[in-house]
């Protein structure tokens, strides 16, 4: 038995055999090129190496900076493996003469070279196969990219166990045979920590080096609540844990009570509880933890992992089905974010040293205009089926939200000229997630219907903190004084502008902060489905007045720690005092 | 110019993944071609996959071949590299 300490993800405990997404081999069959096709071929074959190199130099630098120089230094040996000539020039030529893909003329040059390796009589050079391995496999999954598959037929219900998982990768998940994450890297607004959380399978992240410790078919724990994976456990403690699952399934049942009652403080204030979702088939989850409606419907991933964009027709279909299972409750549909660590699996986007200050969201559509504008249409046309609302993710400053407002009138005149109908009432409003926008958003206030705050990207691009990276993961505080400050301009200078405000990121599902939030003014909370019934437990036993109280407090303090200890305290006195006992 | 040079690996732990690297680095700060052959084998010698293949333990006998403008120089780096007391 092993235990391992991460970062708890996703609430829920799950156990059952591992499968291992990195120790994957990956199948790549013989496929013929066009004479035409080679100098692409080559060049695909050279940004792999780019790319595969960017990646290695990134895992030296942090080994050697956590562990220590000698250990960065092997992964200089992995370096000259990719910067080898001969391989190199012998996987060029033969793509040239074979008229082959690069995928399988390098994977056969590789098996070459180990096979060559594995003849030595030297013990220590044998060994090195496995580092030339790692680099090879490294490679040809940068090559074979987002096409790869293997999530989507698992024979039985596993724990998916993974370096990383990438959007591209959990859209073509198998659901149902998915029952636990557990991952190298992330904190908890990565993706793998998102999907968990929408999906309800109980995640552990950043657990440091978790694939390397594991086999295929492994048993493994993952432990939601704690941040903790157990690998091959002692039957004692997989005891121990079937016996907290059935407790955990007791606690979520019991928050359950809540799905039908109104979100409203004891004092009268109603807070509309919306849900954040990605695909049209988690509606149902929605519905059943209670949600007031769809906060954030984030249909970039209706895009990904497929191979032709979606027509206005397809997209329009999709839109409406979410738009029509939700009826009468309203929708919030966020134009694409592509970019950051979401692609295109079709355009080719071009690849950026900063991708989340790059070309993405709001600035790809706003290139792109024909490609945005079938989007605007798809989801006029939706909003002629119940309460849609429209919202441009990226917005940095007025201008921005001019032009797409322009687009979207366009859009409303072509539909027009086509004789179709749409809500000619929806509302439109403008996610604000970069520091510029929650500063100005008095002017951009005149733009639009409404404001949704984006703390995922705002705390992000506020405190200068990539959310990836674990290292500087402690700096990403939700509760710095000057997040809280941010939420605070916003919200008070859309209600000076008469527009309502909700917010749509991780933060809004922290039942410690939700008094906070509360209390600031917010109109809307929007979060992961399996968090509303407890956000709306808590809503329902404070007072409005009490909340505003508390965020006024709260915004005399000094530090996002110090806040963070006395809303611990404050949390258990609501409690307590909400508790039947104490309440006649 | 073609140079040629045979040049015995005396260091005790031979020409291991570590030396093969600097040797590589060395190697392809030249413009000419650097093979190195041991046996009946040659290889690359700018490339860290084929050097390694060789397997050059203590007390094998390497022959270096360096053809092009610069080879001189390159030849008298190498040299330098392998005969050095202790390969790093």
């Amino acid at each position: 038995m092993k235990i391992f300490k991460g970062i708890a993800a996703s609430p829920g405990i799950a156990f059952g055999k591992v499968h291992l997404v990195d120790s994957e081999e990956i199948a790549i069959p013989k496929i013929s090129i066009k004479e035409s096709s080679i100098p692409k071929e080559i060049t695909r074959f050279q940004e792999a190496l780019t790319k595969t190199r960017a990646e290695i130099l990134a895992i030296r630098d942090k080994i050697s900076r956590e562990i220590g120089q000698e250990h960065g230094d092997i992964f200089n040996a992995h370096l000259m493996v990719i910067e080898d000539r001969a391989l190199i020039e012998e996987v060029m030529e033969k793509i040239k003469k074979e008229k082959l893909t690069s995928e399988y003329v390098f994977s056969h040059v590789l098996k070459r070279y180990v096979q060559s390796f594995l003849k030595i009589d030297d013990e220590y050079l044998r060994e090195r196969v496995s580092d030339i391995n790692d680099v090879g496999r490294r490679i040809l999954r940068n090559l074979v990219g987002a096409n790869k598959t293997s999530l989507g037929d698992l024979p039985e219900k596993m724990i998916i166990v993974a370096y990383d998982l990438s959007p591209s990768d959990t859209a073509v998940m198998h659901r149902k045979n998915v029952i636990g994450f557990a991952t190298d890297i992330g904190g908890r607004t990565s993706h793998t920590a998102i999907m968990a959380k929408s999906l309800e399978i109980p995640a552990v992240v950043g657990l440091q080096m978790i694939t390397g410790q594991v086999k295929e078919g492994d048993v493994m724990i993952v432990d939601g609540l704690e941040g903790v994976a157990i690998v091959n456990p002692t039957p004692g403690e997989l005891q121990k844990y079937k016996q907290l699952q059935t407790r955990h399934h007791e606690f979520s049942r019991g928050l359950k009570k809540f799905k039908d009652l109104p979100c409203v403080t004891l004092d009268g204030r109603r807070i509309e509880l919306a849900a954040n979702i990605e695909l049209p088939e988690e509606t149902a989850s929605v519905l059943s933890h209670g949600a007031d409606g769809i906060g954030l419907y984030r249909t970039e991933f209706l895009y990904m992992n497929r191979q032709g964009l979606p027509d206005e027709e397809e997209q329009y279909q999709a839109y409406k089905k979410v738009v029509m299972e939700m009826t009468p409750k309203p929708v919030i549909a966020r134009t694409f974010d592509l970019g950051g660590d979401k692609f295109l699996s079709h355009l080719e986007m071009p690849h950026e040293m900063n991708p989340f200050l790059g070309w993405r969201a709001i600035r790809f559509c706003l290139a792109s205009p024909e490609i945005f504008k079938v989007q605007l249409r798809a989801i006029l046309r939706a909003s002629a089926h119940g309460k849609l609302r429209i919202m441009y993710p990226m917005i940095s400053g007025v201008g921005e939200l001019c032009q797409a407002n322009k687009l979207l009138e366009e859009a409303r005149n072509e539909l027009r000229a086509r004789k179709i109908h749409f809500d000619e009432k929806m509302e439109v409003g403008a996610m604000i997630e970069i520091p510029s926008a929650a500063l100005t958003c008095d002017i951009l206030a005149t733009e639009v219907d409404f404001f949704s705050i984006g703390t995922n990207d705002l705390i992000q691009y506020a405190l200068a903190v990539d959310r990836i990276n674990e290292k500087i993961a402690y700096l990403y505080e939700p509760s710095q004084p000057a997040i809280l400050r941010l939420l605070k301009t916003i919200i008070e200078t859309g209600h000076s502008k008469k527009i309502w405000v909700g917010i749509c990121g991780e933060m809004a599902g922290d039942p410690l902060l939700t008094p906070v939030l509360v209390g600031l003014g917010l109109d809307e909370i929007s979060t992961s489905p399996v968090m509303i019934p407890e956000i709306k437990k808590i809503i329902r036993q404070m007072d409005y007045e009490e909340a505003k109280e508390i965020a006024q407090y709260v915004l005399t303090l000094r530090t996002g720690a110090e806040i963070m200890t006395y809303l611990k305290q404050k949390y258990l006195s609501i409690l307590k005092e909400a508790s039947p006992k104490n309440k006649p | 110019m073609l140079l040629k040079k045979k040049i015995e690996i005396k260091s005790l732990q031979g020409l291991h993944a570590r030396p093969a690297s600097l040797f590589v680095k060395i190697a392809n700060q030249f413009e000419s071609d650097i093979t190195v052959c041991k046996d009946s084998e040659s290889v690359n010698g700018k490339s860290i996959m084929g050097l390694l293949t060789l397997a050059a333990n203590r007390g094998s006998t390497l022959e270096i071949q360096i053809s092009g403008e610069d080879a001189l120089q390159a030849m008298k780096a190498l040299e330098e590299f392998l005969t050095a007391e202790e390969l790093r």
